[in-house]
């Protein structure tokens, strides 16, 4: 992954009319989250662990990493229903203890070790046999793999690390905007507490911009 | 600054989600952080004239016109009543608070997605979260039947429909542009058009380039102050709640009008029984509020649940004299649910876009609405540029899209310089889609609605069409990469609807239920078709005939 928002930390927005106290607070909560499980037991904690680190990998020597399966594990616990669910799947978090619990059998069955003892190209392996509906285990217990994938593994995981300011940052994001919103609409038009990419060449330019956006 | 403003009730915090502030002879003040307004309260044990289940485009629209009649009204909401300027983040995950998260099973052939886009649980219900598009109908589409080859005739005349169009303008101070290329000649949008971000610019780009006509879309949320509400700040939330109250919402425009008339709201009540006396007739609802069941008589019951909740609930009270659920002698209660395609082509630009920044829709085509040369289905669409924030554009990438691992990680990286199309599109009206009771029961006991919904082959046909039309505008306005999403649909209408014959049709033209003349439904519901355009300006234009229909009866002693 580039870093193509050098210096850029949409934190240090914080104390600034960009944010409002009532997002302090929730950003504040989701920064408190940390790296442990409270729905999942140790095993699924494992698993869940692996799979997250496939779906979402994130930079090795990352600081602090966004505790995406404590994420997870947090709108499971919240027991945080989507509005919807497909005749096929059960509740969110009979679906994800069983999804997770399977695909470790299915790890054991394949390649004789739990899933998050395999290597990465195998772990990869068994995600898009997944994906592609072809895992059968009994401990899916009749879950379709695949729509479990596709409704349960993909949003909650991928919600969970986009919902983090960390990845803000690193997608170049504004954040949060209230009250003070924007002003620059057009094409290649950034307000000074806007993130700047660094174009080839002019990195240390990206960095300067960066650095000031919040002061 | 309203951030650094002390919150009045800070000591004490109430917790809308848990506690109902509508109560006490007051009702919260959304203009203003910790504030109140009188509300009128009337007793559960006297009939109240009107009992309005649900208070969105509907329900909310029709209690304010219904009030300002002289009627007393009682709305109730299972949401709660919120104050955008104290409760409203700027995240999109603090902000599914206020969409309808309480399960419900979908299946079909081309199962629907809930909540988020199409589903508010809030007092001014989806129009807390609507992305404030305010379109009128194509005339013909009110006689799409007759003048048209397909779907059904509304026992409405678009002549009519035109007036209360332009009520509703007035009402949320629609911000639009000076002329309208498509339709008949409309008054001028009360408001200045809003200034248009790249993405729309890039609607506009391709559109010129392929011949065809562009505008900035007529919004709901105001480009200069008005009252209470400040401009348009373009923070880009709106989807997920106006935390400046820039955004006309039921919430702060016909609700607050409402209460002055002297109608009562209640807040997290949510009604899962409509009571019918030895007449047959509607006698009140039982709703469930502060844990406990309780019961509101009223002359008249007006259900505005939207599509999925009228439904449900019109079924759910089915008793021993109507055991098919009320006001379905013609089996057609939560049939012909009618989406609309949302499907959309995104693509990279060289340069930087930063569509996150304003009203996530602000431009517009309505060309494939009006041109009916060159179409292989039936119906319309319109296309409008798109604004997803992070978590939105990131489950539109793994889970249309397919991507995950680095891919997906790289992708994201290029958010800033995406751009997409999206379009609403008429789906076809089909008996086989529809809203059932399940057997699971939610937390109140009531049993939780199924959704099904599979798509016709025209629905097909016109997916097709659009995704081929936005891919060669996207491209022509210099968009590489381009991929299509294909999954995905807005909207839900026409569980109810209406119609000038009881056997193919629930309400009359008046939303009155041709089973039982004092139950009556006004919401997207009643909609026999869709077209291509969003519905909320439609519903709220039904919602205010509909009200001077109910005072023109009452005069004449019909009612």
């Amino acid at each position: 992954m580039r870093d193509v928002f050098p210096g850029y930390d949409v934190l240090n927005k914080r104390d600034t009319p960009s944010w409002n106290e009532q997002t302090r607070a929730v950003i504040e909560r989701r920064l408190a989250i940390t790296d442990e499980p409270r729905f999942f037991d140790a095993r699924e904690w494992a698993v869940l662990k692996a799979l997250c680190a496939r779906i979402v990998p994130q930079p090795e020597g990352r600081a602090s990493p966004v505790p995406v399966a404590a994420m997870v594990d947090h709108k499971a616990l919240e027991d945080a229903r989507d509005g919807f669910r497909h005749i096929d799947l059960p509740a969110l978090g009979e679906a994800w203890r069983r999804g997770l619990a399977a695909l470790d059998a299915e790890a054991q069955s394949a390649d004789g070790a739990s899933f998050d003892a395999l290597a990465p190209e195998r772990q990869d392996a068994l995600i898009r046999a997944m994906e592609g509906g072809s895992l059968k285990h009994a401990a899916w217990g009749g879950m379709p793999c695949d729509l479990f994938f596709r409704m349960r593994v993909i949003p909650d995981v991928v919600k969970s690390y986009y919902a983090h300011p960390t990845a803000w940052s690193e997608i170049g994001f504004g954040g949060p905007a209230s009250p003070r919103g924007y002003v620059r609409m057009d094409f290649d038009a950034r307000d000074p507490w806007e993130a700047a990419e660094a174009k080839p060449g002019q990195e240390n330019e990206a960095l300067r911009e960066n650095l000031r956006v919040g002061r | 600054m309203w951030d650094g403003e002390p919150r009045a009730n800070r000591a004490a915090p109430d917790d809308p989600m848990r506690a109902p502030r509508a109560r006490n002879g007051r009702a919260p003040d959304v203009f203003r952080l910790g504030a109140w307004t009188p509300m009128r309260e009337y007793p559960e044990s006297e009939p109240v004239d009107f009992a309005i289940v649900g208070t969105g485009a509907g329900g909310g629209t029709l209690a304010c016109r219904l009030a300002e009649a002289g009627f007393s009204v009682v709305a109730f909401d299972a949401g709660p009543y919120w104050r955008p300027l104290e409760d409203f983040a700027s995240d999109e995950q603090e902000q599914t608070k206020l969409f309808w998260t309480d399960e419900r099973i979908v299946d079909g052939e081309n199962p629907l997605q809930l909540g988020a886009n199409n589903s508010g649980k809030s007092v001014g219900g989806s129009t807390v979260h609507f992305a404030m598009v305010s379109l009128r109908f194509r005339p013909e589409w009110f006689k799409s039947r007759t003048l048209l080859g397909y779907g059904a005739d509304w026992p409405l005349d678009w002549r009519e429909m035109w007036d209360y169009y332009t009520e509703v303008e007035q009402a949320l101070k629609i911000a639009g542009p000076v002329t309208y290329p498509w339709g008949p000649k409309r008054p001028r949008y009360p408001y200045r058009e809003h200034e248009l971000n790249a993405a729309a610019k890039v609607l506009a780009r391709g559109a010129e380039a392929l011949g065809i006509s562009w505008a900035p879309t007529p919004l709901a949320t105001v480009s200069a102050p008005r009252g209470a509400s400040p401009p348009c700040v373009y923070r880009g939330f709106c989807t997920l709640g106006c935390s400046t109250n820039a955004k006309q919402s039921v919430l702060v425009t016909w609700l607050p009008r409402a209460l002055r008339a002297g109608a009562e709201v209640r807040d997290l009540a949510m009604v899962g029984r409509i009571e019918t006396d030895a007449a047959g007739l509607a006698s009140g609802v039982h709703y469930h509020r502060e844990g406990q069941w309780r019961f509101q008589k009223a002359r008249n019951v007006v259900v505005a649940g939207y599509a999925i909740e009228t439904p449900r609930l019109l079924l759910m009270s089915a008793n021993e004299r109507y055991p098919g659920g009320l006001a379905n002698s013609s089996g057609l209660v939560g049939r012909y649910l009618t989406v609309q395609g949302n499907q959309a082509c995104w693509g990279v630009m060289d340069e930087e876009i930063r569509s996150y920044k304003g009203p996530p829709s602000l431009a517009i085509t309505e060309h494939w609405n009006y041109e009916d040369r060159g179409k292989d289905f039936f119906g319309g669409y319109s296309y409008m540029s798109q604004g997803p924030l992070p978590v939105l554009w990131a489950g539109v990438q793994a889970g249309a899209r397919g991507l995950w691992g680095e891919a997906l990680m790289d992708e994201m990286q290029r958010y800033n310089h995406s751009v997409g199309l999206k379009v609403v599109s008429e789906y076809m009206p089909q008996e086989r889609n529809r809203v059932t009771l399940a057997d699971e029961k939610d937390a109140l006991g009531l049993p939780i609605a199924r959704v099904t919904y599979s798509w016709c082959d025209n629905d097909k046909r016109v997916n097709r069409h659009a995704l081929g039309f936005m891919r060669k505008a996207l491209e022509a306005a210099g968009a590489r990469e381009i991929w299509d999403q294909e999954d995905d649909t807005c909207h839900l209408n026409g569980t109810a609807r209406m119609g000038d014959d009881p056997r193919t049709s629930v309400v009359n033209g008046d939303c009155r239920s041709w089973d039982i003349p004092n139950l009556w439904i006004c919401d997207g519901s009643v909609f026999p078709t869709v077209g291509g355009a969003n519905p909320s300006l439609t519903i709220q234009a039904i919602a205010c005939r509909t009200a001077d229909r109910i005072r023109a009866l009452a005069r004449r002693g019909d009612l």
